[in-house]
């Protein structure tokens, strides 16, 4: 049977403990909302290169000589997958669903015969994908350490994914992040950069505006500048979407912590309560049976 | 009739509002957009788009770049970064614009198709320069 010190001890490490976990919970919240609030500012400008793509994309229908970004290089062999993790953990199952989501999606491809290629975004994710793919990680990506991600890191990710199509270094490229339903779900998603999948129902557009477009320069020279800007984009909101989410995942994993806690101290608190009226009987007996025995 | 203007950012929408005509830099000249004008996406040189209401200019934003998509009803700006003219700083156009030559001048000039990015490069940061000085 544990002392009363050090059940006291005990007590006093697990209210620390929570006074830690109901600190970052507050902390998750506030910096969920900037997240959510940069997430929906940077929408529609997503909105509208999505609109102009589909317009492009229809004009182009049926001609040769699609860019790479858009139909891909024709063949299928080197995959690169782009997962997006956070930085710091302790957000609940946040990280290692990607983790798993992209391992899954890993083991799936290189089955197929495929070379897989990896670009880690997030030190996390790189960490968890080291233990078992190190050979095929060609960088990590520094994530956004919590703070606020900044177009620029979306950029030059986008610009290097592009230059490597270009190369012909890889074919295909998937892009495995959390998307943010909300504040207590996020759900690993896999979108396909390259070749592009556009939305085939016509519904971005909406009824009425079928008219058609003219383009100046040239559907062509247009095309050329707006889809590595739309790569730049898809990553620019996979980002926003990861952090807010990782906000999200940390603040319910943060607040249930801090509710096991207060379980936990309301349990010691009590065995530490009976261990002392415990003593207390025990002593007085022992003085009793001394006074009897005189 | 207004036509509704929209300058957007990759990171936020920095301007929505009903005016009567805008002027967007086009990337093989300038071209203004009113009401019902036919539906058009068009590449944006670096330059400065200008809001027409009653008569004169209201306000104007230097663009270093992007696309525009106009239909009759409105302009969409996807600006690569805007600026409102009377904040445009004239040294940051002039170290863009030491960056685009510096860049210019490392690349292969047998490289044609790779040239013409840095050329626009050193166009926008020019207009930057020059927007800013007047």
């Amino acid at each position: 049977m544990p002392s009363l010190k050090d059940l006291k001890a005990r007590i006093t490490s697990v209210k620390s403990t929570r006074k830690i976990t109901s600190a970052m919970k507050m902390v998750a919240a506030a910096k969920l909302r900037r997240a959510q609030s940069r997430a929906e500012a940077a929408r529609p400008y997503a909105e509208a290169m999505q609109r102009m793509l589909a317009t492009l994309a229809r004009s182009m229908a049926g001609r040769d000589g699609a860019p790479k970004l858009l139909a891909g290089n024709g063949r299928d062999q080197t995959h690169l997958i782009v997962s997006v993790t956070s930085d710091r953990g302790l957000a609940g199952g946040f990280n290692s669903n990607i983790g798993r989501a992209t391992r899954r999606l890993i083991q799936q491809r290189q089955a197929e015969g495929k070379t897989v290629k990896l670009l880690p975004v997030g030190r996390k994710g790189a960490d968890y994908l080291a233990r078992e793919f190190r050979e095929q990680i060609l960088d990590r990506i520094p994530g956004s350490a919590g703070k606020d991600v900044p177009f620029s890191a979306a950029e030059a990710l986008g610009a290097r994914i592009a230059e490597m199509v270009e190369r012909d270094e890889v074919d295909v490229v998937t892009l495995v992040f959390n998307r943010f339903n909300n504040v207590m779900s996020q759900t690993p998603t896999e979108v396909q950069l390259v070749p592009l999948a556009l939305p085939t129902n016509d519904n971005v557009v909406g009824d009425g505006s079928e008219a058609t477009y003219e383009f100046e320069p040239d559907e062509e020279t247009i095309l050329a500048r707006l889809l590595p800007r739309n790569l730049q984009i898809q990553l620019y909101r996979a980002m926003l979407e990861s952090a807010a989410g990782e906000q999200g995942a940390r603040m319910t994993a943060m607040d249930s912590a801090t509710r096991n806690a207060g379980k936990a101290i309301d349990q010691l608190t009590q065995k530490y309560n009976r261990t002392r009226q415990a003593n207390i009987t025990k002593e007085l007996i022992e003085i009793i049976s001394g006074a009897e025995a005189v | 009739m207004p036509i509704d203007v929209e300058i957007v950012s990759p990171e936020k929408r920095l301007l929505s509002r009903a005016v009567d005509m805008v002027v967007v830099p086009g990337s093989e000249g300038d071209l203004a957009a009113m009401p019902d004008h036919a539906p058009m996406i068009v590449l944006l040189r670096g330059g400065v788009v200008s809001l027409h209401e009653g008569g004169r200019v209201t306000d104007q934003f230097f663009v270093a770049g992007g696309f525009a998509e106009i239909t009759s009803e409105r302009c969409t700006i996807l600006a690569d970064s805007a600026v409102p003219v009377g904040e445009l700083s004239r040294t940051d156009g002039e170290a863009r614009l030491r960056d685009a030559e510096a860049a210019y001048e490392q690349a292969d000039k047998a490289d044609v198709p790779a040239l013409e990015p840095l050329l626009e490069r050193i166009q926008s940061a020019r207009a930057w320069v020059d927007t800013a000085q007047s």
